[in-house]
């Protein structure tokens, strides 16, 4: 069996999803590529199910959050791992602000059910099926998403602080 | 509540049920966790894990400061073996910067890092012991211990958050003591874990207690996202030193250890053959150590030396520049992994061209997979728990970061 690279895994992907698979690059030797969050069940399912692909293990899971993208404001980066074949792929799911709905991972990765709350903790992205979808890390009472982007950490109002005393 | 076994309405059930709460301080936690379990005398029947108690904002943090700046904030997430931490760092900042790191500091990375991994191990094999009851081994290696802590105090001046390196290679190089005090470390640290191995593998009381306690497989533990000696316990060969080699880790000889039922005592002999496999590592980059330069020569985020820090005024305002952050990172993104401790330990990092990461996320080995502990934990009883908890290496300041 030839070895598989990352090249193999795209072109099959993009044979079997076609135009749902969009912005293809490569990092720093990561395949990355963009998916709607209506497919990215399916293609998780697909490359985790796969005879030779065996995308099997959910290296990481997180959010970022874009403010000036209209339309696709909240993103959710997956990486994923195939132990058998020593291969990466990163893929990343864009969703509005105002609809953060993607399709929860947990059927096929028990590593997502953290991860995913997490996500929603910081970013609030929701995770559709989820089994228990509530904050982790910070208090259940909180009425915000600490890491989206409007959330500065230090107090831009303060005078002292100003970039021209510092010659920038 | 993962995988519940008593039906909600069996209410005469239920009302001899207790609901205990395990922590968030009882000292068997090794940290602020908290675990809501529901008791059936002394039987674990439904568990919940609750964390975040000690949580920092490393991610929020991260996204204020420039680089340099970020490292302080690395090291206190595994406090056990900080170097792993800063030096993932470095490696996912040169990876970004395009930096050549030399082969000389590559290999005085590897030796740190090794040291590193034989005092997270230690300390997590010994209070294994202290969990079952036995204190000696606990003091045996907590003196080891403090000679790795002399040795990084020795090359960097820190003992627990340990900052021994820059961006492009390390701070300075081995002074003479360092290597002497290495040297001296490789000799008598072996009689010293002969001796706890003796007093541990073998012990029936010991055995007892772990064997078979806490049993997940390979499967699961892959399904849950386990990495490092927890997921080689299970049988599961998977190690980033060899799958993806960084830091010239091609160039040594060495084994991974695997075991067979990923039991607790497949995780306690898991741990102590890899420190065995980490001296053989040491040995080596000791032997081999090439000769060279310790630092990339690469003014864009190397500091000048301090010496020069001191005496001359361009090489002051080009160290402020850079911890300042004024010099712009490349846009791109980074995902770069090293094995920690207890697992793959990966900086998922984005740059979007200014002076700090737009976005950094730390992939906690701890966190991904303490979310098996209440599903290891129900149906055994109690002081199984405590010893599954305790063989999972948890550690508090990385799971809630």
């Amino acid at each position: 069996m030839a070895q598989l690279t990352h090249q193999i895994v795209i072109d099959d992907l993009v044979s079997r999803f076609g135009g749902d698979i969009y912005d293809y690059a490569e990092p720093h030797a990561l395949p990355t590529f963009s998916t709607s969050a209506e497919r990215i069940l399916d293609i998780l399912e697909y490359l985790y199910f796969h005879p030779q692909f065996k995308f099997q293990f959910l290296t990481d899971l997180c959010g970022v959050h874009y403010p000036d993208q209209k339309g696709k404001e909240l993103g959710v980066v997956y990486h994923l791992h195939s132990l058998t074949n020593n291969l990466r792929l990163r893929i990343k799911v864009y969703v509005p602000s105002d609809q953060p709905k993607v399709p929860s991972a947990t059927s096929l990765f028990a590593s997502a059910n953290w991860q995913e709350r997490e996500t929603y903790d910081f970013y609030g992205i929701i995770f559709n099926n989820h089994p228990n979808l509530k904050r982790i890390l910070n208090v259940d009472e909180m009425d915000y998403f600490p890491l989206r982007k409007e959330y500065p950490l230090e107090d831009r109002t303060r005078r002292d602080k100003e970039d021209k005393y510092f010659g920038r | 509540m993962g995988s519940r076994q008593v039906q909600p309405d069996d209410a005469i059930y239920m009302n001899e049920l207790v609901t205990l709460n395990l922590g968030p301080t009882h000292p068997a936690t090794h940290g602020v966790f908290q675990n809501i379990l529901l008791m059936d005398g002394e039987k674990i029947v439904a568990g919940e894990a609750t964390i975040g108690y000690i949580h920092r904002a490393f991610e929020k943090i991260a996204e204020q400061r420039p680089f340099y700046q970020i490292t302080p904030l690395t090291d206190r997430l595994n406090y056990c073996s900080s170097p792993i931490n800063n030096m993932g760092w470095w490696m996912t900042v040169e990876k970004l910067l395009g930096v050549e790191v030399p082969k000389r500091a590559q290999y005085m990375r590897v030796i740190m890092m090794e040291l590193a991994r034989i005092a997270d191990h230690l300390i997590c094999n010994s209070i294994l012991g202290v969990d079952t009851g036995a204190f000696t081994g606990f003091l045996y290696v907590f003196q080891q211990r403090e000679l790795i802590y002399e040795i990084y105090e020795e090359v960097c001046g820190a003992r627990l958050t340990t900052n021994m390196g820059r961006i492009g290679g390390m701070e300075r190089d081995f002074s003479p003591i360092a290597i002497q005090k290495i040297k001296q470390f490789l000799k008598d640290f072996p009689p010293v874990m002969r001796e706890f191995e003796k007093m541990f593998n073998r012990n029936r009381i010991f055995m007892d207690r772990i064997v078979n306690v806490g049993a997940i497989s390979a499967e699961r533990a892959l399904n849950y996202g386990f990495t490092g000696p927890n997921l080689r316990a299970a049988g599961v060969d998977y190690d980033v030193r060899v799958m993806e080699p960084y830091c010239s880790y091609q160039d040594f000889d060495f084994d991974i250890p695997i075991g067979e039922s990923g039991d607790t005592y497949d995780r306690f002999m898991v741990r102590n053959e890899e420190i065995w496999q980490s001296l053989r590592i040491i040995e080596q980059a000791l032997n081999n150590l090439p000769e060279g330069a310790y630092y990339a020569n690469d003014a864009r985020y190397y500091l000048p030396p301090k010496q020069l820090v001191y005496q001359s005024m361009e090489a002051l305002i080009y160290h402020f520049k850079i911890i300042m952050g004024e010099i712009d990172a490349p846009v791109g993104e980074v995902y770069h992994a090293v094995e920690g401790g207890n697992g793959e330990l990966g900086y998922y990092l984005i740059s979007d061209g200014g002076r700090t990461p737009y976005r950094l996320h730390f992939r906690r080995p701890c966190f991904i997979y303490y979310q098996a502990f209440p599903e290891m934990a129900v149906g055994s009883q109690l002081s199984d728990a405590i010893v599954t908890m305790s063989s999972l290496n948890v550690i508090a300041g990385e799971l809630d970061a």
